[in-house]
């Protein structure tokens, strides 16, 4: 790859100490990555992997034990405005209408009122959601409101979205569609994200690459370039013959059949 | 607040209101004529006329108005400043366990202790003043206020403030755009239990000792053998404790309108 590098990851290990038998554990385990712009990489592995330790420390909000996390090439020591994140849970916060939740990330990084309210409603007019600006959360179906956290997660512009399992908590229809916004929103803005996901199916549907990770200690055990075209149209993408053969080796690496004999 | 006006056009809601004031003319004849169909003198239940013109008598000439004051004043001071404290407390020690751990059993011990039997000892420090009146009613206030605030700093979703660090959010920011206001709700349900004990502090604190006051009066009708006097002093307490509860529910209205109409109080 010969664009720039937007997240990288050298050689990171994550220890955690272990208060009731004493010593540590290890979450993550000697991993490097590279993620250039634009680019939508996927993370699959099983539950407790390490995968959310990962997104944390890439985040800013956890500190790796040792090695080093690079954002824009500057060391992430703590939370910054290049990266933003995304959880399965919406995270909104019920005293905030729609378009006062997008503004959050603007307001505490003291983006100026007008100037933010105005990037916020193009924000929700482009996740499909102009008329519910002034709603509240409670007011608003499942889909809805992750939309609006991914409204909220764009609306300080980073350079690098982290996705912990977005769309987990929705059903599969409205799965889809979310998929599908979030597809060509990546593409529209030519944002770098990092997708944590369970779904094999939605690795393969979303991203340019899929990193594979084993049981803890998590090392990226496989790397897997996804060569079908369409990026940014994740439903055509879902419906193209060679999905199944990705889906298989997958399921393969993760040792799926293996866990249910 | 603002539904009520919506919620008076529905017959049904018409309905109910008119049995509410049915029942309250059947209270008032029940008053005044039952304890004499039963025979129970005046001197032990006053009928409703009774307590009326002791109503009137005590406006024109035993400064009523102006003890009810002195007494709203100091439920009114003892309330602002039990909450502010209780709420000071609520945050410091839920955003500190340590805090919480080494404090708990004599806050619970505190919680525990009656607070009314404080009033013989504050009047023993401050004297026949305000003062301490408006300390039993602080340290009343202050519990259910604190408890709620704990709570909710407590509850709160640590995801939610991660996500405010992630976008660069410092302590100050946390606290008044994450913490705060995701206690209000709670705060308010502490707040509505503090508005009607406030009124108990104050009360015990005149009734022990002092010449001013609703609970000075209580005690100077009870030594007086004069009931209706009793019940005036009585009605007009409730007052003050209603009107301190109409406010809480009032500012809730306008300070937690988000919450879904299911999650309201009606009352």
């Amino acid at each position: 790859m010969a664009a720039t590098t937007r997240l990288e990851f050298r050689d990171v290990t994550k220890r955690f100490a272990n208060p009731r038998q004493g010593g540590f554990v290890v979450a993550v385990e000697g991993v490097s990555l590279a993620i250039a712009d634009g680019e939508v990489v996927s993370l699959i592995g099983p539950s407790g992997c390490g995968k959310s330790t990962l997104l944390n420390m890439g985040s800013g909000l956890d500190p790796a034990s040792s090695g080093e996390v690079r954002v824009d090439g500057e060391l992430v020591t703590k939370p910054n405005k290049h990266v933003a994140f995304m959880l399965q849970k919406d995270l909104l916060l019920p005293w905030r209408t729609i378009v006062e939740n997008v503004e959050l990330g603007q307001e505490i990084q003291r983006v100026a009122g007008g100037e933010r309210r105005k990037r916020a409603l193009d924000l929700l007019a482009k996740c499909r959601l102009p008329d519910f600006a002034h709603h509240y959360p409670h007011q608003l179906s499942g889909g809805m409101r992750q939309r609006a956290a991914l409204a909220r997660t764009l609306a300080v512009d980073p350079t690098v979205l982290l996705m912990d399992e977005p769309f987990s908590a929705l059903d599969a229809q409205t799965k889809m569609v979310l998929q599908q916004d979030l597809g060509r929103t990546l593409a529209d803005t030519g944002k770098t994200a990092l997708l944590i996901t369970h779904d094999l199916v939605e690795a393969v549907a979303m991203s340019d690459r899929i990193l594979v990770m084993s049981q803890r200690p998590g090392r990226i055990i496989e790397e897997i370039v996804v060569e079908i075209s369409d990026r940014d149209n994740p439903m055509r993408r879902r419906q193209h013959p060679k999905v199944a053969t990705y889906i298989v080796q997958l399921m393969n690496l993760l040792q799926i059949e293996q866990a249910a004999a | 607040m603002s539904k009520t006006g919506s919620l008076a056009m529905q017959p049904g809601v018409r309905k109910m209101m008119a049995g509410s004031a049915l029942l309250f003319v059947a209270f008032l004849a029940a008053w005044q004529w039952g304890p004499g169909l039963f025979g129970i003198p005046a001197f032990i239940i006053p009928p409703v006329s009774l307590v009326w013109e002791q109503f009137l008598h005590m406006m024109a000439h035993d400064h009523l108005l102006f003890h009810t004051g002195i007494t709203a004043m100091q439920v009114g001071v003892g309330f602002v400043l039990g909450v502010l404290l209780g709420i000071l407390c609520g945050f410091a020690l839920g955003m500190s366990p340590s805090a919480e751990f080494v404090l708990s059993p004599y806050i619970l011990a505190l919680q525990i202790a009656p607070k009314v039997a404080f009033a013989p000892l504050f009047i023993i420090w401050f004297g026949y003043t305000v003062y301490p009146k408006i300390l039993v009613c602080v340290l009343i206030v202050f519990f259910p206020v604190m408890i709620n605030v704990l709570g909710a700093v407590r509850a709160l979703d640590p995801d939610i403030v991660r996500l405010a660090r992630s976008f660069t959010a410092n302590r100050l920011q946390v606290f008044w755009k994450i913490e705060f206001p995701a206690a209000l709700p709670p705060l308010f349900a502490g707040l509505r239990i503090a508005a009607t004990l406030a009124v108990i502090g104050v009360l015990v604190g005149e009734l022990v000792g002092g010449n001013i006051g609703l609970g000075y009066m209580l005690a100077f009708a009870e030594g007086a053998g004069d009931t209706a006097a009793v019940f005036v002093t009585i009605i007009m307490l409730t007052l003050i404790g209603i009107a301190l509860y109409g406010i809480v529910v009032a500012i809730e209205g306008r300070v937690l309108h988000y919450l879904p109409a299911r999650a309201r109080l009606a009352t």
